[in-house]
């Protein structure tokens, strides 16, 4: 190593820095210079990507740590203490003694945070040591090295389900079409393949001769949390796997702490709960006690020493015989009071939170309901510190896709060219899978669902055997098809569409004319079905291998045996339509109108029984019977589950995507014939436009295609000249029809979507291809300038047809939404859905009820929007001011769609439109994006002070849950981005019930009581020394002996109120599932308001005033001494302080009885033994056979009942009087907890009943209403934009 | 990396901003155990390097134990009227006879008590009280009749009782050095700091030092029996038996295993105030030096302002004769303690005591008292519990 200057070194270093923060990076290979120091290097200045995560040395533990905990405040306090015992005139205790505390505080911290730190050290080292391949120059390969030697510029290969070590950006890999699979779910937690080209314009033919002379320079961003930077496509990050390729090589571009996972790696995220908030007032409110305690105490030695005679011989001057002044000695008594009277500030309260805390969390944790058996998770805790917010929360703000619903797509319906598909067969199927779930998770309300469906009436009536057959088959498919679906979206009911019969039709007639096949309407929808998308295709041969145990033969047969076996068992099909057909005509739904009038349009088409179930079998055993390379077996992995459902609607159809590279998606037709489109660009999805398209070339007519699918919305006012050259005459109306359809489809809560297809003259697409390109390359403004080429080119779009998805209601949602509304908690449902669908979803989900008032808002200008809501709110406060209108059930729910919410949102509309909806029952907000989502949290937490929790499981409502004081991510189908964002992760909707209405209310009743009786314990043991300074001149002398407080506030009392808030339980988990309005109590202010607070300070100072004056008067004018009086009155108040919490306590467990006697036990050993040791340990109060002395005295025993008993009695006699003349509900739930389980049942009943939940009608069960069937056609007035507002009161 | 000052400035402000949120004190602590215990993985932005398929065989549903599940089974106390009545006319039932066996022990108790402070001009100790000094030289002397109007049967102690001396003071309790009095000789030669300034004079280290042993009560009392006869019958008081057997034989002891006290405390100096040095406290060399036991009994700082402590015991001689028999007596003070500085009251105290200690009889009214407040509270209840109990009867539970 030579020797460098200084100044070279500082140079170096700040060439480095600046290599390091310009945007652009340029590097070059390390190879060229391999064997060099490494000072000579081009990449020296870039970090390894060894990473260190730890945050002391060894050597510097001890100074860093003291540094970091001396950040708290409550540390600082309690040493300034301690020091302030050093000085003599102040101190009060013996000066080393009041360290001892925080002493102990700090080093079981630090050793804490030592073990932590040894922790991650551990798995840094781990992480560091891992093995990759890197090459080398030298021995022309790629050599066995570890993850801390890799540097930016090495050339670094990963293999099949490796972890990449460091920002990679792709050069080869073993694919033929350069194509590298990665999982993200370490990143992200999606666990879809995405796929990462190679970096276009290097082309490495021969790797292992060019790279060793390849100087090779990119430009890439500096890598920050917003811009992804150019060439993501082929950016492999750190911590990804790679997945179905051989192997990959990259160069690496951002090591170690650079890389995107480190940066992107956040801190955990902290709220203040607001229980915490308000503890703080009373932290503060502790303070002013304690200054006043303390200049009482001042002003009394003050005038205690002014009315002194003469100077009488217990005065004791300092070390020369000088007596200070009174007004001095005074003065420094302050001090001393303060340093007596200093657990009047709880420190150990905070601890003592935390510790609570993690019980709390542990038993959330651990709630085996909670547990989701499919995805096998359980409910996570990422916010450590806000548990007891779940018990106190007003608004609910709940996205629907995925949170409600399962987002687990199913195609339902669809419509070509303006005709519309019913495929009811499919629906029958669903239903067949949706009702036994239902019937088991009804509860409340035993009557019996009113048949829906013909046929199932008939089998349930004919043979019962068969329908519990059947309903062995459902759970069975259930449980398989939850055991895969973490791996990828292809469940079991997107995978199985059973075609339409006549469209089957249609399709081979528009097949078997050839000559018109390639401008057919119908092939083309389903072509674009096929390939408008961005689904990966895999063999479920060639699957990840992670996904163990997993063969899809045995699913994907058996709903559809299960059909037909009961097609078998019922005779004939015949039975299904007619029994549809007969239904009475009240119940008819626009769908069935549309069937009808198909139905006229065509001569209906004769059903034969056999035949036509023989015809249903070949057709969906028509696909693979055909193809040799069986797509059974091909397994489809898409970013939404909505695409997923419609390639395999199109597989269905016989048009099966086979397989998908960026250049190119094959597509087998129902002939058998495979068509390769090369795909020219992909338009992806965004929020802003709402659709995406992807440009192919068509093999046969060598045509540019743009297919686009998208929301109606987006795509309805991008329509061009709609097919005009086929059958002309007929079809003008398409877009007409199509849009009727959609409304349809959207009152059914379906998800709806257009497909549209363009053809693209070779000219067009020359000149936009161009654009593009420079639009790719563009540095600044990329996105911008990508999404208004892709904007230019969705012009003109012919509509092809729309479909319907259906995204099922998830289980127990209506009784959960039920349960939190009697709990009290306004639901609000924000979604990025059409209103029809949110409204549909809404009566399904029972967040809209038959007899509500609905008010439906939604306006084109703020003028409109202003007098709207003035009008309404007028009119809404007339209503419910009405006096008929007190006793109506009758409710307000709003519905407002984006736009309009934009505008009331804004500053001069927010507070109106926040009244107006404080007066709803039900807020449904649709067509919102994600920021708006944030925003009505924001609004609604702020305009009302409440607490609100939010609920999403996708990307769209991060903001959503950032800005709720509660956020819970829902673990769903749309990746981990909501979980990772949330406090709280739940796998299901239904957990919210639970979680809230037991665990929220429990955490929250616990800690609050917890608190008051903390506060409590110190106030009431602190007074007794302040009672004492009355008796001792306010000299500040303490008749307890140091050691024993610590003790008493260390070991005596600190068990026992942890205890009680971790496990202390009101009132049974069925009670509060049972009746939900008993989480009202936590709702406000709950149990920890003001007055409780203050009430039990007022208690405090009446017991420890009779803990202190009782044996005051007993002992007056004796000859007792200072610690002989100080014991008794150590034990009383111990006595009473541990009998006050066991007043609290309300339910008695094992647990509760060992630690409360083995708190007295420790007591008396503890104290027995320290009084037989300390003989001279502890001068002056060396407390030596005191208490043994105490014991052997009846008169101790006779006090100790009398004084705590005396103490105790107020407010055990309040307690009694409250719950014997005016029960809180809290208390009845507990007098009904005792009875036998079917009693309590029948009471809990009664109770609900009567609490004005009277009107709850029978009730209608989970599902979704079924498209064709009892779905009333007045669901809702139509949206047209008008700035009317729509009073429509729902008549049944 | 700033400077210092800037670090300074920092830490300041980190220092403020946690005055106004005191709340955050312990989270970070608590968050990062937390998040070691579950997953401290995802926070540190580290990747799990396990081998595929590594973990996912082993569910994680939750143990269905009765603590996990928090269905352990519990006795659900409900205080209502109706469950409590019992313990209070209990307590009730109890208390009161407790109280009224106290209240008739603490009667039983006899007790004479006579002032000789000598604040009144009529006072006999009047003159001595006059006398300010702690070392005057020659001992005043005063003589207090007093008339008995019962026998003392029992054990008669004799105690004197201060008024206004703040024994409980900080400061005072501190000054002494219980190594010393515990015959520790290197702190007989060298007092602790907390004696200061009764630690030296002169150069010498007091023994015993500190504000308690130099503030030393010093009278003399001397009680005689005025015999019909007109004769003074000395009153034989003994000077064992009133300090702690511990304190005598535990906690204090005379330096060293010299049997002579003189040598012992050779070297050292006697406090301030005293008259005679320490070990010639007493002529019983059992009952000298420290372990003399009216400097235990005065080293036990008394707790309360007002406080008598034990000075002698008249013991009973036969069980025929009252201890002290009915009669006129006379007190003889060798009047030495001043206490006009602090306006103290000096008395004596002849008492008998019982198991429950001296006379006094709060404790028995208050058992009384409590014991009447419960059972009258237990009426009250009976009343609320016939009102509102029936409704509280889990039947009818919406009322």
């Amino acid at each position: 190593m030579t020797w460098r200057s200084p100044l070279a070194l500082v140079r170096d270093a700040l060439r480095g820095q600046r290599a390091r923060e310009k945007d652009l990076r340029n590097l070059a290979s390390n190879l060229p210079y391999e064997g060099l120091e490494k000072a000579k290097q081009p990449n020296c200045y870039f970090p390894g990507n060894a990473i260190k995560t730890t945050k002391y040395t060894l050597l510097l533990f001890i100074p860093m740590n003291l540094f970091e905990q001396f950040h708290r405040l409550a540390n600082i306090y309690f040493v300034g203490l301690a020091i302030l015992n050093f000085v003599p005139v102040v101190s009060a205790f013996q000066p080393g003694v009041a360290l001892i505390p925080i002493c102990v505080i700090l080093s079981l911290t630090a050793l804490k945070d030592a073990l932590e730190d040894f922790r991650r050290y551990q798995s840094d080292r781990k992480l560091n040591n891992t093995p990759c391949f890197i090459y080398s120059r030298k021995e022309q390969q790629f050599i066995k090295r570890h993850w801390k030697d890799v540097r930016v510029g090495d050339f670094v290969k990963v293999v099949c389900n490796e972890i990449v070590p460091a920002d990679l950006l792709l050069l080869h890999t073993s694919d033929p079409n350069g194509v590298c699979h990665i999982e993200t779910s370490n990143l992200d937690g999606e666990t879809n393949l995405k796929q990462r080209k190679m970096m276009s314009g290097v082309c490495i033919s021969d790797l292992t001769v060019q790279r060793m002379f390849l100087t090779f320079s990119c430009c890439r961003e500096k890598p920050n949390k917003e811009k992804v930077g150019a060439g993501i496509e082929s950016l492999l990050l750190r911590g990804c796997t790679v997945r179905n390729t051989d192997h990959a090589v990259g160069f690496v571009v951002y090591a170690g702490h650079e890389t995107k996972a480190m940066l992107n790696n956040k801190g955990p995220r902290y709220k203040r709960s607001k229980l915490e908030r308000k503890l703080n007032t009373d932290v503060i409110f502790c303070v002013i006690l304690l200054f006043t305690m303390c200049l009482i105490g001042a002003l009394g030695h003050f005038l205690w020493l002014q009315a002194l005679p003469g100077v009488p011989p217990y005065l004791v001057p300092d070390g020369n015989g000088h007596l200070d002044s009174p007004s001095l000695s005074g003065f420094y008594m302050f001090f001393t009071m303060i340093i007596l009277s200093a657990i009047l500030i709880p420190i150990s309260l905070y601890v003592s939170i935390e510790l609570v805390r993690i019980g709390q969390i542990f038993f959330i944790t651990n709630d085996i309901d909670l547990h989701d058996e499919g995805t096998d998770s359980r409910v996570q805790c990422k916010a450590l510190n806000i548990t007891e917010d779940l018990g106190q929360i007003e608004y609910i703000f709940s996205d629907k896709t995925g949170t409600l619903t399962e987002n687990k797509m199913v195609f339902r319906r669809c419509s070509i060219m303006g005709t519309e598909y019913a495929h009811k067969e499919n629906a029958i199927r669903l239903a067949v899978l949706d009702v036994p779930v239902s019937e088991e998770e009804v509860i409340l309300n035993q009557q019996p669902r009113p048949p829906r469906i013909g046929w199932s009436l008939d089998t349930e009536d004919s043979n019962p055997e068969d329908k519990w057959h059947h309903h062995d088959n459902r759970r069975k498919s259930k449980v398989t098809g939850n055991a895969q679906s973490d791996a990828a979206f292809s469940s079991l009911l997107e995978a199985e569409v059973i075609p339409d019969r006549k469209l089957l039709q249609q399709i081979s007639r528009a097949e078997s004319s050839s000559s018109s096949r390639n401008i057919d309407p119908y092939l083309d929808f389903f072509l674009g079905l096929a390939i408008c998308n961005t689904v990966v295709v895999s063999m479920a041969t060639a699957r990840r291998q992670r996904v163990s145990g997993f063969s899809r033969s045995d699913q994907t047969s058996s709903p559809l045996d299960t059909l037909s076996s009961l097609v078998k068992k019922s005779g004939s099909l015949q039975h299904i339509f007619p029994s549809w057909q007969h239904k009475p005509k009240k119940n008819r739904t626009i769908s069935e109108d549309s069937v009808e009038e198909e139905d006229h349009v065509k001569p209906p088409v004769k059903i034969e029984g056999s035949g036509d179930t023989n015809k249903l079998r070949t057709c969906s055993l028509h696909t693979p019977s055909q193809s040799a390379m069986t797509p059974d077996n091909l397994s489809y992995e898409a970013e939404s589950p909505d695409e997923a459902a419609l390639v395999y609607a199109a597989k269905a159809y016989g048009f099966t995507l086979l397989a998908r590279t960026p250049e190119c998606v094959t597509v087998r037709l129902p002939s058998g014939e495979d068509l390769v489109f090369e795909v020219l660009d992909t338009l992806t999805f965004d929020y802003n436009r709402k659709r995406m398209s992807v440009l192919v070339r068509h093999p046969i007519t060598k045509e540019y295609v743009l297919y686009t699918k998208g929301a109606d919305h987006a795509i309805m006012e991008l329509l061009g000249t709609p097919y005009t050259e086929y059958l002309s005459g007929k079809q003008k109306n398409i877009a007409a029809n199509t849009q009727h359809h959609l409304d349809c489809y959207a009152k059914e809560g379906l998800r709806t979507l257009c497909f549209t297809k363009k053809v693209v003259s070779d000219k067009a697409y020359e000149s936009w291809s161009v654009n593009r390109q420079r639009a790719l390359a563009a540095i600044d403004n990329r996105e911008e300038l990508v999404m208004d080429t892709a904007v230019q080119l969705e012009t003109d779009l012919s509509l092809l047809g729309a479909t319907g998805i259906e995204d099922r209601l998830q289980e127990s949602v209506p009784e959960t939404i039920m349960a939190l509304r009697e709990a009290g908690i306004q639901v609000w449902v924000l979604t990025g859905d059409k209103t029809e669908t949110a409204v549909n979803i809404g009566y399904a989900c029972r967040l809209l009820e038959e007899e509500d008032l609905v008010i439906n808002m939604s306006c084109g200008n703020k003028f409109a929007c202003t007098s709207m809501l003035d009008c309404t709110l007028e009119e809404v406060r007339r209503y419910s001011e009405d006096p008929r209108n007190v006793d109506t059930t009758q409710n307000i729910s709003l519905v407002i769609d984006g736009r309009t919410l934009t505008m009331a949102l804004s500053s001069d509309l927010q507070k109106r439109f926040v009244d107006l909806a404080k007066r709803c029952r039900t807020v449904l907000c649709c067509r919102v994006t994600p920021l708006q989502k944030s925003r009505v949290v924001t609004v609604v937490r702020e305009q009302l002070n409440v607490m609100t929790l939010a609920v999403g499981d996708g990307a769209n409502d991060v903001s959503m849950i950032q800005a709720a004081n509660v956020g819970i991510g829902i673990s769903g189908q749309e990746g981990m981005q909501a979980v990772m964002a949330s406090d709280f992760a739940i796998s299901r909707f239904k957990h919210l019930k639970k979680l809230l209405l037991v665990h929220g209310h429990w955490c929250y009743t616990r800690l609050a009581n917890m608190l008051i009786y903390f506060f409590y314990k110190n106030v009431a043991y602190v007074n007794l020394l302040f009672w004492h300074q009355f008796l001792c001149g306010f000299s500040g002398s303490a008749m307890i002996d140091y050691w024993l407080m610590i003790f008493f506030n260390l070991f005596f009392t600190s068990v026992p109120p942890i205890m009680f808030g971790i496990m202390d339980k009101d009132v049974s988990a069925e009670m509060l599932l049972g009746v939900p309005e008993l989480y009202r109590t936590g709702q406000g202010a709950g149990e920890y308001t003001f007055t409780t607070f203050w009430i039990s300070m007022l208690d405090a100072f009446y017991q420890s005033l009779v803990c202190f004056f009782i044996p005051y008067l007993a002992y007056r004018d004796s000859d007792i001494d200072v610690f002989t009086f100080g014991t008794p009155l150590n034990t009383i108040s111990f006595f009473t302080i541990l009998l006050h919490l066991s007043i609290e306590i309300k339910a008695w467990t094992v647990v509760h009885w060992v630690i409360m006697l083995g708190s007295v036990a420790l007591y008396f050993i503890v104290t027995l033994a320290y009084s037989a040791i300390c003989v001279t340990c502890n001068p002056p109060s060396n407390p030596y056979w005191i208490l043994q002395r105490q014991m052997a005295d009846p008169m101790f025993y006779l006090l100790c009942i009398i004084t705590t008993v005396v103490a105790l009695l107020p407010r055990y006699m309040f307690h009694v009087l409250r719950n014997s003349i005016a029960p809180s509900p809290l208390v009845k739930a507990r007098h009904l907890d005792r009875l036998d389980p079917s009693t309590r049942d029948q009471c809990m009943k009664e109770w609900r009943s009567f609490r004005g939940i009277a009107h709850v009608r029978p009730f209608r069960l989970s599902t979704p209403p079924s498209p064709t069937l009892e779905t009333p056609v007045d669901i809702h007035p139509h949206s047209s934009a008008t700035s009317d507002i729509m009073w429509d009161e729902r008549h049944h | 990396v700033t400077s210092p000052r800037g670090a300074f400035i920092s830490l300041f402000v980190n220092f403020l901003v946690e005055l106004t949120a005191l709340a955050t004190t312990c989270r970070f602590r608590a968050a990062i155990m937390m998040a070691s215990s579950y997953n401290a993985k995802d926070e540190d932005g580290h990747i799990t390097v396990s081998g595929p398929g590594g973990g996912t065989l082993r569910s994680k549903k939750p143990e269905n134990t009765a603590f996990k599940q928090q269905r352990l089974p519990a006795w659900q106390p409900i205080l209502t009227a109706g469950t409590v009545l019992p313990a209070f006319f209990i307590i009730g039932l109890l208390f009161i006879p407790i109280g009224i066996g106290l209240f008739v022990t603490s009667n039983n108790i006899k007790e004479f008590e006579v002032d000789y402070t000598g604040i009144d001009m009529s006072s006999p100790c009047f003159n001595c009280s006059q006398n300010f000094s702690w070392n005057s030289t020659r001992p005043c002397t005063c003589t207090i009749p007093f008339y008995l109007d019962q026998p003392y049967e029992s054990n008669v102690y004799v105690y004197y009782g201060l008024s206004n001396f703040y024994q409980n003071h900080r400061r005072y309790v501190k000054s002494r050095d219980d190594s010393q009095l515990n015959g520790d000789v290197n702190s007989l030669m060298s007092p602790s700091k907390e004696c200061e300034p009764y630690a030296f004079h002169e150069n010498k280290p007091i023994a015993p030092c500190g504000a308690i042993a130099n503030s030393m009560f010093n009278d003399t009392l001397e009680l005689f029996y005025n015999d019909p006869n007109g004769t003074r019958i000395p009153i034989p008081l003994n000077t064992t038996g009133i300090a702690w057997w511990t304190d005598k034989h535990v906690k204090f002891g005379n330096p060293g295993g010299n049997p002579n006290l003189t040598a012992a405390f050779q070297g050292t100096t006697k406090p301030l105030n005293w008259r005679r040095p320490v070990y010639e406290l007493d002529a019983d060399p059992g009952n000298n030096g420290f372990i003399n036991e009216d400097f235990i009994v005065w080293m036990r700082t008394a707790a309360l302002p007002t406080f008598r402590k034990l000075y002698r015991i008249i013991n009973k001689k036969s069980s025929m004769v009252p201890t002290l028999p009915r009669g006129n007596y006379t007190l003889e003070v060798v009047y030495n303690y001043p206490v006009r500085s602090f306006e103290g009251r000096k008395r004596v105290i002849l008492s008998t005591i019982s198991w429950m200690g001296g006379k006094n009889p709060f404790l028995g009214i208050a058992y009384i008292t409590v014991g009447s407040v419960c059972f009258f509270l237990g009426v009250v209840l009976l009343i609320v519990h016939h009102k509102c109990g029936n409704r509280n009867n889990s039947a009818d539970i919406s009322n």
